[in-house]
């Protein structure tokens, strides 16, 4: 994890009437780390404190040894002396500037020496040649999102800071931008923060999650070990569920599978088009995993994996507890009745077989 | 009967050669001051902008007798003109001009503070998270996003001091080719009962006004003015 000059620091304290900023944020310095938590919570406010677009604040930043702020010794690094690159909820594209004009303002402001996202590079990530002499009026929302990262990205930054860029999008729209996300996480060395309230989102892009509630942390880790957390205020509600990186292992082209294996064993799912080898993320909601005594025969459920019973705790409904297992190093929840759970004695320790009904694929 | 005699065609010269200098001026003044009332959190936000505003309501004869004394030689403007070598400016066009530019003031001033408050806070935010400086992004980003507003508060500022006539007369007299506008010399004709050549002149200025104001709706600027 972070720690010293490699990695993402940030200590903000902020008073607004009615509002507190007060976070320690450590982030590894490189992937996505997700700001994860309900409207009003302070996500978009440590974005913009990370920027300099908020004058007020007080703290410290520091990204992977440079020190843009420091109340203590008075060091505040202006916004547009900041190698980042921001893309607002709503895009933000000057309406006077065609889109090729719009990615060219912060571009031919870097020095040429220090601009390591190329022109082609960047248009042909986020798919936006055939936009170039537009205007931003005349683009759909997910267009003028793409032209907003493409236009980031450009600047060359050191950190990406990406506040909701799905959030004013329809389902449709969102489905069109995700994989030019996923690309920018796979194809591109630069740290990214991205703020969402979205579980779908950050469960397919996040590295690192950060959870917010009014004002403050409530807990950041890892993505996985975070979201198998227990002791937290179940941030999620009824999509709590973890999530799994897997490879692809194998197809079936008899009946249509394709076998992904991670630590804990394997599942099956609907076949895919992705070569053996190739990554895939998967998600699991506690609500899916059923919970049996023994290797069920004659079911019809036909991802069954051992696990042993690590913590049971109350569910967001008096009927239900969820159950944290470990399958063999993969975490996973199972969220189930109390009164089975009583009936199966379910209880740390306890050795059993987790019925997998769904999987949310993530890619 | 010529529409335009000599006379008559000198006053309108003058009166957009001042009107045209004045307009030029005020942009140059007003941009500056539009813009700090348009971002300033200072306490003194309200009293620059009743000041700007004071010749909206001030009969132009007050404002005229003050600047009429503030050139004089004693006053502090006159004092500054003579010290630097420039004599006193009432009754020339210099002075003509200077007394414009306060008079018409709130016609550029208002439009451009609409306007830079129009453009809000997020144009000028996304600047700077691209590497733009407060003075790139006030060139690059504020003035074009701001042009609707930079037209009406021409066009206003050029058709108010056109029809400046009560400051003319505290400040610039009456002398032909110095400072004899048209609004003065409308005044004269009608003085001397010339009223076919008042006529003519009236006319053209009432005929003008109507088609700067046309142009203005036409546009369909939604800058809000005061006027």
């Amino acid at each position: 994890m972070s720690s010293g000059s490699k990695g993402i620091e940030a200590r903000l304290r902020m008073k607004h009437p009615g509002f507190t900023l007060d976070v320690s944020l450590e982030l590894p310095g490189r992937g996505v780390s997700a700001l994860f938590g309900p409207s009003g919570s302070g996500k978009t406010s440590c974005l913009r404190c990370i920027a300099g677009l908020e004058r007020n604040a007080a703290g410290l930043v520091e990204i992977n040894g440079e020190r843009w702020q420091d109340s203590a010794s008075g060091r505040f690094v202006a916004p547009h002396h900041r190698p980042i690159g921001y893309v607002f909820q709503d895009a933000n594209l000057f309406a006077h500037l065609s889109v090729k004009q719009n990615l060219e303002f912060g571009m031919k402001r870097v020095a040429r020496a220090e601009r390591r996202v190329a022109w082609d590079q960047a248009i042909e990530l986020l798919g936006i040649g055939h936009l170039l002499d537009r205007n931003p009026q005349r683009l759909s929302g997910g267009e003028r999102q793409r032209a907003a990262i493409a236009r980031a990205l450009l600047t060359s930054p050191k950190l990406l800071l990406l506040d909701e860029p799905l959030a004013a999008l329809d389902i449709k729209r969102k489905q069109e931008i995700l994989p030019y996300l996923e690309r920018l996480h796979d194809e591109l060395e630069i740290p990214v923060i991205y703020v969402s309230h979205a579980p779908d989102e950050v469960a397919r892009l996040a590295d690192y999650l950060v959870l917010l509630d009014e004002g403050r942390v409530v807990a950041q880790g890892g993505l996985q070990e975070t979201l198998a957390r227990l002791d937290l205020p179940t941030a999620f509600g009824d999509d709590a569920g973890v999530v799994v990186d897997s490879v692809i292992a194998g197809h079936d082209p008899g009946y249509d599978l394709t076998r992904l294996v991670f630590p804990g064993g394997e599942v099956l799912v609907a076949r895919r088009d992705e070569a053996v080898g190739q990554p895939l993320r998967f998600r699991v909601h506690a609500r899916d995993v059923s919970l049996a005594l023994e290797k069920a025969e004659g079911t019809s459920i036909s991802n069954l994996l051992p696990a042993r019973v690590e913590q049971v705790v109350a569910a967001e409904t008096p009927a239900h507890v969820l159950v944290r297992l470990d399958a063999q190093g993969t975490a996973l929840l199972a969220r189930i009745t109390r009164r089975s759970a009583d009936q199966l004695q379910v209880r740390p320790g306890k050795e059993l077989w987790a019925q997998i009904k769904a999987v949310a694929l993530l890619g | 009967m010529m529409p335009l005699d000599d006379i008559g065609l000198a006053a309108v010269l003058l009166t957009l050669k001042l009107a045209g200098t004045t307009t030029v001026l005020l942009l140059l003044v007003g941009t500056p001051i539009a813009w700090w009332l348009a971002r300033t959190r200072s306490r003194l936000k309200g009293p620059v902008s009743a000041v700007v505003a004071l010749p909206l309501v001030l009969p132009p004869t007050v404002l005229g007798f003050y600047l009429l004394v503030a050139m004089g030689p004693n006053g502090l403007i006159g004092q500054l003109t003579q010290h630097l070598g420039l004599g006193t400016l009432p009754f020339t066009f210099a002075g003509l001009v200077v007394a414009s530019v306060f008079y018409s003031m709130p016609f550029v001033v208002q439009p451009l503070h609409n306007a830079f408050e129009a453009i809000g806070e997020a144009p000028l935010e996304a600047a700077a998270t691209l590497r733009a400086g407060p003075l790139g992004t006030f060139f690059t980003v504020v003035l074009p996003l701001a042009r609707p507003g930079f037209i009406t508060a021409s066009i206003l500022g050029f058709a108010h001091t056109v029809g400046e006539f009560g400051v003319v007369l505290m400040i610039g007299g009456n002398i032909p080719e110095q400072t004899r506008v048209l609004s003065v010399q409308i005044y004269d004709h009608v003085e001397a009962m010339e009223y076919a050549q008042a006529h003519w002149l009236a006319g053209g200025m009432l005929l003008f006004s109507f088609l700067v104001l046309l142009a203005l709706y036409n546009s369909r600027l939604k800058q809000g003015w005061r006027g």
